[in-house]
């Protein structure tokens, strides 16, 4: 394995939660990013975030871990989730409540509704 | 060097020739894209999406991404 992929797989399996973006969670540098960050920041869901922009290995090595390719990517429990789309979906279907809660994942279901209200 | 929706399109149809797509976008770097194929029916969106980004190998963010960002819609039909 290389010296990339062993530090991403450490960071995927570092923390329940886990976003790879560009930037981080309190100043995204990206449109995609920031909605991401921006949904669990507001769903109160613990999370480590991994600034892509800060490490050109981690980058380009987390495109192939994943066989994705594009940031932000969220992971649970060391499964990859998907990116800023899928997350979108996920959030306003209900989804990734039922994600999280199967997982054991703590966060503001509360806020999670709002977001559905506000983008019923 | 830019990418025209109609580059994509094409590129998506190729791959998936029975799917209905719709492309949206003109500044030349970011894009939505809806592809509705009968193959994803049984596979998650990761999947899915996953097939698309496929059929753009070498096209997406990257040193020598042309394309941006795509922000990417699939299901399958019905």
């Amino acid at each position: 394995m290389t010296d990339a992929k062993t530090r991403i797989d450490e960071a995927v399996k570092g923390a329940d939660v886990v976003l790879f973006m560009k930037g981080t969670r309190d100043t995204p540098q990206c449109g995609f990013s920031s909605r991401v960050a921006g949904v669990l920041n507001f769903m109160g869901i613990p999370y480590s975030d991994v600034n892509v922009l800060a490490d050109e290995e981690i980058r380009q090595g987390i495109k192939e871990y994943s066989d994705w390719p594009t940031i932000p990517q969220l992971y649970v429990k060391g499964e990859f989730v998907g990116g800023c789309d899928i997350i979108t979906e996920m959030t306003l279907s209900g989804e990734l409540d039922t994600l999280l809660e199967k997982n054991g994942v703590t966060f503001d279901k509360a806020a999670a509704d709002k977001i559905r209200e506000a983008n019923g | 060097m830019a990418i025209l929706a109609t580059d994509i399109e094409a590129m998506i149809r190729q791959a998936f020739p029975n799917a209905e797509v719709r492309v949206q976008g003109n500044d030349g770097a970011h894009f939505a894209a809806e592809v509705v194929d009968a193959s994803f029916a049984g596979m998650n969106r990761v999947q899915q999406q996953r097939a698309v980004y496929a059929a753009l190998k070498g096209k997406m963010d990257g040193p020598a991404g042309e394309l941006h960002a795509l922000a990417l819609t699939t299901r399958a039909p019905g």
